[in-house]
């Protein structure tokens, strides 16, 4: 499987005519097996990426390509993990979890994989449960079980973890790349937490805002599972942190302005 | 009377017991304290038997051929007991299955008041105000009657309900989801769906062949206007994300129509339902004042022309028991269908 961004333009036209210029010529490969982390600014138009790689936006120029396919809508083939969980209030853990199968039409054949993926985020006793019953890692891990059951080619995260707390989010980085060894999966998250960039991603793009594009793509040569206080994680920590204060500055200067 | 000895017993009792016992003492009242509420129903039901049965009725009354107060009072405290007993039965509290008993005793309270004030002591003017005998005893001798009009109320308040809620709630769906017909729709019903659905007697009349299908068309009308509103700005305001997982887990428009929008939708649904049924009242009570044959609306109508005010009571007492079990039916459904909400009003 190969994701490839070939020079994505986007831009935004906003409620007082202006345009604004959310992606800037963007090109981007990505691996099997990779996890890429999406890192920069608010604004910088990761989200953007990932919407337009979901399908749920379109590019104004360029196109992002799928095993050569040109991607056009949304599909059962890149799963999507928001934010916020957006877990179905009216369904049960087990309903919104089989909700792909139903939606498609193979419920009955592959019913038994519902389980089997409860069982993988570790909500076996929760399936009776509704959403607003359940604490909001658990919520969150529901939505990871929806979003794999339809066994994806690639997982979309949008700052999955964003809402959760310190606690939690640890658990749950480690859970993600459990799950993302078991499945083979190939992982795409967009996050603020340089931190958490680090100790999850085989790379880590980094982008700045205004013109949005890519800054940097540094590749993190550690081997999982990671140490945070390992000198090679510390020093990619600061390099990260760098390469961002820099691109943070020029867009101060530009509101300074 | 045995009963309200029991009672005064008690608080004499009571008194000299918490000098010497006091630990016993709050035991014991403890246990008098439960039984007072259902006593309190016996109580109140033997003071209105004892008033029912045991004064003369005034003259100025039609006389009643039974003593129907007596026995409904009668049959209403058994009737009480039953359920209570049963409830009790379920799961041994007794505190929840006698809830509801000093509000029973305080309605019977009630009744035995009205009672004296107009059968006994005909305090009020016995010709709107008739003696709770022949109130009840109409149930009764004019049963008949009133289950006809019931059946004919019955049959106009389905088919307009039906209908209404069939058509207000595809066309609320088509509102939401569709640019051209809420673009098209949208305007008609803003415009036509204020006007208060009495408000087109001349008109039904004269557009529908039968008093029927004018009152079922006007009862249509009065469920239609809150469902589609409801259910179309229900979907509208249905969170975008959530079309937006259901497209990347592979569902397509009808899926995403009818197993996101509507479910999503429903809380707003039954509100502008609820809205409805209770406008259909209006309007089934409306429409069968204007040239029904039967119906209960008629009923009352036609007893208050013939001054048969006990017969206005029974046909009143007849709606509300009626209209009280819709609402609850309704309210049982949606607490079914709402389940999975936090918080659902209680009925």
């Amino acid at each position: 499987m190969v994701i490839e961004f070939k020079d994505v333009k986007k831009s935004f036209v906003q409620m007082d005519g202006e345009t604004v210029q959310a992606l800037n010529g963007v090109n981007l490969t990505i691996n099997q097996g990779d996890f890429i982390c999406l890192i920069g600014p608010s604004g910088c138009g990761k989200s953007t990426m990932l919407r337009i790689l979901a399908g749920l936006d379109h590019p104004t120029e360029g196109a992002v390509y799928l095993d050569d396919v040109k991607i056009t809508k949304p599909g059962c083939d890149r799963g999507l993990v928001f934010q916020e969980h957006n877990l179905f209030p009216w369904l049960t853990i087990y309903e919104n979890v089989a909700y792909g199968l139903k939606a498609r039409h193979i419920y009955k054949e592959k019913k038994d994989s519902v389980n089997e993926f409860i069982k993988l985020v570790g909500l076996e006793g929760f399936e009776k449960s509704y959403p607003h019953q359940l604490s909001g890692g658990m919520c969150q891990r529901a939505s990871l079980a929806r979003a794999l059951i339809g066994h994806p080619k690639a997982l979309l995260l949008d700052e999955p973890l964003g809402a959760l707390d310190a606690f939690t989010r640890m658990n749950m980085q480690d859970e993600l790349l459990r799950i993302k060894k078991e499945q083979n999966m190939t992982m795409i998250m967009v996050t603020h937490d340089v931190d958490e960039a680090v100790y999850l991603s085989s790379k880590i793009v980094v982008m700045s805002p205004r013109p949005a594009k890519i800054e940097e793509i540094l590749e993190v040569p550690l081997s999982q599972p990671r140490d945070r206080n390992n000198p090679e994680f510390i020093r990619l920590r600061s390099e990260i942190l760098k390469v961002l204060d820099f691109a943070g500055k020029e867009h101060e200067i530009e509101y300074e302005i | 009377m045995k009963n309200l000895k029991s009672s005064s017993a008690s608080a004499e009792l009571h008194a000299p017991a918490v000098s010497s016992f006091p630990e016993k003492s709050t035991e014991q009242r403890e246990k008098l304290i439960r039984f007072i509420k259902p006593a309190l129903v016996l109580i109140s039901t033997a003071a209105a038997e004892i008033v029912a049965v045991g004064l003369p009725d005034s003259a100025k009354h039609q006389k009643a051929a039974y003593p129907y107060f007596a026995f409904f009072v009668l049959a209403a405290t058994v009737l009480y007991f039953l359920i209570a007993v049963i409830n009790y039965g379920k799961d041994k509290n007794f505190d929840k299955a006698f809830y509801r008993a000093p509000f029973f005793a305080g309605t019977v309270l009630f009744l035995n008041i009205l009672n004296l004030v107009t059968t006994k002591l005909a305090v009020l003017p016995t010709l709107y105000f008739p003696s709770l005998d022949r109130v009840f005893g109409t149930l009764i001798e004019d049963r008949t009657l009133i289950f006809k009009c019931v059946r004919y109320s019955a049959e106009i308040l389905s088919t307009g309900v039906l209908g209404g809620l069939i058509i207000g709630f595809f066309m609320g769906v088509g509102i939401g989801f569709n640019k051209h017909m809420s673009y098209w729709i949208n305007p008609i019903v803003r415009i036509l769906g204020p006007i208060p659905s009495t408000a087109w007697i001349p008109i039904v009349l004269i557009a529908f062949p039968t008093a029927r299908s004018a009152s079922a068309f006007m009862i249509g009308l009065s469920v239609w206007f809150p469902t589609v509103v409801l259910t179309s700005s229900g979907i509208s305001n249905v969170k975008n994300s959530y079309f937006e997982v259901a497209s990347t887990l592979g569902a397509n428009t009808f899926w995403k129509v009818f197993r996101i929008g509507v479910p999503a939708a429903m809380p707003s649904i039954f509100l502008g339902l609820f809205n409805g049924i209770c406008a259909s009242f209006v309007a089934l009570m409306t429409a069968e004042m204007i040239g029904a044959k039967y119906g209960i609306g008629w009923y009352v109508n036609w007893q208050k022309e013939m001054m048969c005010y006990a017969n206005v009571y029974a046909g009143l007492i007849v709606i509300a028991v009626l209209f009280y079990l819709i609402i609850t039916i309704l309210f049982k459904i949606r607490d079914r269908v709402l389940g999975w909400q936090k918080g659902v009003i209680k009925w």
